[in-house]
């Protein structure tokens, strides 16, 4: 009955739910591009819909967004740091890089909610054309996912206190978040350029 | 406090509504009676609603499915049976309130909850069995994905008995849809039905593209693996290449909608052509999400039921995924009516023409699988080649509206209805049934009844051509869809026609209820129990495993060293199964409550949506947050199963397979 004893294992390792979550999260997230391409599409064809409103020439002002730029970019380098201390187990420079990456995504969320809060203020919220139908919520939905990475940096801090080791269901966590922010990242240079810079020029 | 939402909301002046509130409670009431008497509910709980088993995932999508078939075939005889009376000054029984919310109900769960549930059924019956794996990619996040699609379409459902649903076709077009002229809650119940069910839906196709990608079987190269597990991962692409655009077309509408912005308002500088770009950008590859796979059920089909392997494997892998490109390119065909030009009108017409070369390929490849071959006409066969027939016309018409000049006349009217049915219902839904009863024997342990299912063949496909032949004629005598009544008396005779064409799928639709009735209440009997795994002589890894399969599918992982691997074993004396082998222990998911959970809090999230009662809005929101963090956080998910636990199944299955050759 038993011709074969061997036990043939290779090629499916038994922690294979775990070794798939990364490519799976990348695999994600270019779904979720094809959110922001769509909404950039949007934009496209919307973008001169002024409906005798304001126009970007009134509207945007680089001072603000070059700093928010510069905090955006910044955090993705001090989250680079995160994953090095990582990599090395040392926890506490881990909790202490996405604990500055937070403040810097934070001050990114709050800088955009300051510019939104003002743009209302001045009668050119998003219900006033639909260009500026367009804008807000390309932007936003950038924005948004700017807020539920914080969430996410905060949850995993909280998950790590406390712990000596770095087990590989956490690595794969930090990794995910690690692409995730990167990926905002590449998505706010499309928006600065694309819906900011192009719209001035 | 409670939003838009108030007593008036309950529609107790439509008697229809009424009756069928009233039916629906009493089954209810049964149904969760009958499951407290005989204290279910736990096991329940345990075996199924917190299930991370792709197997038991399969079957609930099914059933899921077959309840949205009943819902959704309601509307369909409700429509029919309004337009044989409705004509020459007769109003008919459905008032226009009613009957336009019925049709857009119709096309929407028909779509969303029937073929994509169906659909994902099938993947996860057999996709990680043929590919030798023991679940799929991410097992919480497939529960999820079920929850998801089951609350959305309750979702739908309320908006039976607590307000309304949309009237404005199952794809919701502005302006129409939009505050202005929909001011109601039927629009709203759409969108956050959509979009709940959307989440799960995306969450299936990533699923399954890194199930197929990372965990098959070693040695199962591209070009080794099953046609239905091809099929799957080219509907998987389509899945995660269209569904965010659905998502995206449809939130901003919800936009326009609770913020007063101006994507496709007709004021304030929208565009409403841009929705219709948005949504058939996912809707043309949606049909071929839904009919690859369907394709794929006939590929494996037929090969079995015809004794000879199928014929043309890499050309219907290329044809697959010629289809899948393709798919991208042809979505303007569904409005060349909005005016952009020959030249755009051509490209597209073109591109349309060109997906028959594909398909016309994978036609001619079934029909040479069965040349020659020793066929058996089992039911699953009777579902083939009526597909092969019936599917042949409606790619025909397809073509026809693939030239503009033809379809500026055909646009929107029945002759659409009828093309769109004819290959909805004869390739999608076909294939489907075929797919169940093939399957069936593998997940739960019998074969379906067999007369039952022939009969429920007969009743489909003969009331198919009475419900949409005649729609061909109307189409081409100028009647458009959605028509709630008319009055020319030339259109009459073949809406007569197309309802008892109705009648006739109302008895195909109740043989199929009598098959599933029957096959369970002959289960035990020992010409239907499939003892050996392999009732039909199979070709692919899943029928070497045990019927139903156990929880790990595979106690060792199988080798593929060629194509139909598991007909080259048995022709060549090789034991896929290795019985008798060193077992050793197996690393499984724990079951969780984390996806129904979620799924309910997303229910209450959408409800209190679309009512405007925004403080249960945000209870749902955090609770959707919440749960996922929590699952985040929890270490105990998964388990090993012992080696000597293998053991005892596995030597169980062998000691049925060598009293089964003994006999």
């Amino acid at each position: 009955m038993a011709q074969n004893t061997t036990v043939p294992t290779a090629g499916h390792d038994e922690h294979h739910h775990e070794s798939t979550v990364v490519f799976g999260f990348w695999v994600y997230l270019m779904t979720d591009c094809i959110i922001f391409g769509s909404l950039f599409a949007t934009f496209a064809v919307l973008r001169n819909q002024f409906n005798g409103g304001p126009t970007p020439h009134e509207l945007f002002e680089f001072g603000g967004l070059g700093l928010e730029t510069a905090l955006l970019l910044l955090s993705s380098i001090t989250y680079g740091f995160g994953m090095i201390a990582a990599h090395k187990t040392q926890i506490n420079s881990v909790i202490m890089w996405l604990g500055v990456t937070f403040l810097l995504g934070l001050g990114f969320v709050g800088l955009e909610v300051r510019e939104f809060a003002h743009l209302i203020a001045d009668g050119a919220g998003p219900d006033r054309s639909a260009f500026l139908s367009a804008f807000f919520t390309l932007v936003s939905t950038h924005g948004l996912h700017v807020t539920c990475g914080l969430i996410w940096i905060v949850t995993l801090m909280v998950q790590l206190m406390g712990t000596t080791e770095i087990p590989e269901r956490m690595m794969n966590k930090l990794t995910c978040l690690s692409l995730f922010w990167h990926f905002l990242d590449i998505v706010w240079i499309c928006v600065f350029t694309y819906v900011y810079l192009a719209s001035m020029i | 406090m409670l939003g838009r939402l108030s007593l008036s909301a309950i529609p107790l002046d439509v008697p229809i509504l009424v009756g069928t509130f009233i039916g629906v409670l009493i089954v209810g009431v049964a149904v969760l009676g009958l499951i407290t008497y005989y204290g279910k509910w736990g096991y329940l709980w345990k075996e199924w609603f917190t299930t991370v088993d792709h197997k038991r995932l399969a079957v609930m999508y099914i059933v899921l499915a077959l309840v949205a078939l009943a819902r959704g075939f309601a509307d369909a005889i409700m429509m029919r049976t309004q337009l044989a009376l409705a004509y020459a000054g007769n109003p008919g029984y459905l008032p226009p309130h009613h009957y336009d919310q019925i049709f857009s109900a119709h096309g929407t769960i028909m779509i969303f909850f029937l073929a994509m549930a169906f659909m994902t059924g099938l993947f996860n019956f057999i996709v990680p069995l043929q590919i030798g794996a023991r679940d799929v990619a991410y097992p919480f996040l497939n529960n999820l994905s079920f929850w998801m699609t089951a609350v959305a379409f309750m979702l739908v459902n309320v908006s039976l008995f607590i307000g309304e649903f949309s009237q404005c076709g199952w794809l919701a077009y502005p302006p129409l849809s939009e505050m202005q002229f929909s001011p109601g809650v039927g629009v709203d119940y759409y969108i956050w039905a959509i979009q709940i069910s959307g989440v799960g839906t995306l969450l299936t196709g990533v699923n399954f593209f890194v199930t197929i990608v990372k965990m098959r079987a070693p040695g199962m190269t591209w070009l080794k693996m099953p046609v239905f597990t091809w099929t799957a991962f080219c509907s998987s692409i389509l899945i995660m290449a269209t569904f965010p655009v659905l998502t995206v077309a449809v939130a901003l509408l919800g936009l326009d909608r609770y913020f007063g912005m101006h994507f496709f308002t007709n004021d304030g500088g929208g565009n409403q052509m841009l929705y219709l770009n948005l949504i058939w950008a996912w809707g043309h590859p949606e049909v071929y999400i839904l009919v690859l796979p369907a394709f794929g059920v006939f590929s494996e089909v037929v090969p079995a039921f015809s004794g000879k392997p199928l014929f043309g494997y890499k050309t219907m892998v290329y044809a697959t995924c010629s289809i899948m490109v393709l798919s991208f390119l042809v979505w303007v065909h569904h409005f060349f009516t909005m005016g952009a030009g020959p030249d755009v009108n051509a490209f597209f017409g073109i591109a349309t023409m060109i997906i028959s070369i594909p398909t016309g390929v994978k036609l001619f490849n079934w029909l040479f699988t069965m040349y020659k071959g020793r066929i058996q006409y089992h039911a699953c066969m009777y579902w083939a080649v009526g597909f092969m027939v019936v599917f042949t016309i409606g790619g025909m018409t397809g073509v026809m509206m693939a030239i503009p000049g033809s379809d500026f006349v055909l646009h929107n009217s029945l002759f659409l209805i009828a093309h769109f049915h004819n290959v909805i219902i004869g390739g999608v839904y076909f294939g489907y049934v075929c797919g169940m009863n093939f399957w069936a024997p593998k997940v739960l342990g019998f074969k379906m009844n067999e007369a039952w299912g022939i009969r429920a063949f007969w009743f489909w496909l003969v009331g198919f051509f009475f419900a949409f032949m005649p729609l061909y004629v109307l189409g081409f005598e100028g009647m458009t869809r959605r028509m709630n009544h008319y009055d020319n008396p030339a259109w009459h005779p073949w809406m007569l026609i197309a309802e008892v064409g109705a009648v006739l799928i109302l008895f195909g639709v109740v043989c199929q209820l009598m098959q599933i009735f029957v096959s369970i209440r002959d289960c035990n009997k020992p010409e239907n129990r499939d003892f050996t795994g392999d009732p039909w002589n199979g070709r692919t890894l899943e029928w070497s495993t045990s019927s139903p399969p156990p929880v790990y599918n595979y106690a060792i992982v199988p080798h593929v060293s060629s194509l139909d691997a598991y007909m080259h074993d048995k022709e060549n004396g090789i034991d896929t199964r290795q019985a008798g082998a060193q077992y050793e222990a197996i690393h499984m998911p724990k079951n969780t409550a984390a996806g129904i959970s979620a799924g309910a809090f997303a229910l209450i999230f959408g409800f209190a949506a679309v009512w405007y009662i925004w403080w249960l809005a945000a209870i749902g929101l955090v609770g959707v947050i919440a749960t996922i963090i929590a699952r985040s956080a929890n270490k105990d998910i998964d388990y090993y199963i012992p080696a000597e636990e293998v053991a005892r199944i596995e030597n169980e299955h062998t000691r049925k397979l060598m009293a089964q050759a003994a006999e």
